[in-house]
């Protein structure tokens, strides 16, 4: 699971470049966030606009790496394609997370 | 129900395991290429599909009993698609699938749910889910309203 982290004025941005978040690396993906996150800024988008499919397995592992960053920080999404963001939909979590169309809509948003 | 003639019935069969999921989502969104789905229509296949085989590998398959095949049949009707995923591993819990509710999401940060979402995105997208076991065989039955005329 390739995920390149940056900094930007306080924001961390994860991008993740792989092209599936599912079942076959879910517990990679939820390692590598870990790993990614732990001592980072409050604020963490995941920029998942190279991610064309996620499965239950994947959004429950996005829902791992939130938990894991605890109450205090925030995970943002950002750059949902068509398929993601239909399972984001249905199962309501677009709900729980902030969820931005552009990862550049989420930079501006965040940090105005 | 009558049968459209331009795609033909087709078949595919891999071995359980993870990455056998990805091989046969592939096959199978190759096999309906001749439709020209729309990333709408095609997302909504390779969801339900994946949920319905990812089950397979985790629980028909447990990693404690050998891994075995899968079976899919793929058919294009006039209602859509209709899909028949056929495995020899164990049988549903009290012979049935699970409900598929939704997840409560009016919870604390720390009991948010990380799973369960499967069945639910399977019988949202899916019509006429079904599930029979015919020993020593579990056979799975959805239709899914795409490429309708």
């Amino acid at each position: 699971m390739d995920l390149r982290t940056r900094s930007e004025n306080n924001l961390q941005v994860v991008s993740v470049h792989d092209s599936r978040i599912d079942a076959a690396v879910a517990i990679e993906f939820k390692d590598a966030m870990r790993a990614s996150t732990d001592g980072g800024d409050d604020t963490v988008v995941l920029d998942l606009s190279e991610v064309q499919f996620i499965d239950s397995s994947g959004l429950g592992a996005i829902v791992a790496a939130m938990k894991h960053m605890g109450p205090a920080r925030k995970l943002a999404l950002a750059g949902l394609t068509p398929t993601v963001d239909k399972v984001f939909r249905l199962t309501r979590m677009d709900s729980v997370f902030s969820v931005f169309p552009t990862l550049d809509g989420a930079l501006k948003e965040l940090n105005p | 129900m009558s049968l459209i003639s331009q795609l033909p019935v087709f078949r595919i069969s891999v071995q359980s395991s993870e990455m056998a999921v990805r091989e046969a989502l592939q096959k199978l969104l190759d096999g309906l290429g001749p439709l020209a789905l729309d990333v709408e229509e095609s997302g909504t296949v390779e969801l339900v599909m994946a949920e319905a085989l990812n089950n397979i590998v985790e629980h028909a398959y447990p990693p404690s009993d050998p891994a075995g095949p899968i079976h899919i049949t793929c058919m294009h009707a006039k209602d859509g698609l209709h899909l028949t995923v056929v495995d020899h591993g164990r049988g549903m819990p009290d012979g049935q699938t699970p409900l598929g509710a939704a997840a409560n999401l009016d919870v604390d940060l720390c009991d948010m749910p990380e799973g369960g979402f499967g069945w639910f995105l399977i019988k949202d997208l899916a019509k006429d889910v079904a599930y029979q076991r015919v020993e020593p065989e579990n056979h799975l039955t959805l239709r899914l309203a795409v490429a309708v005329s």
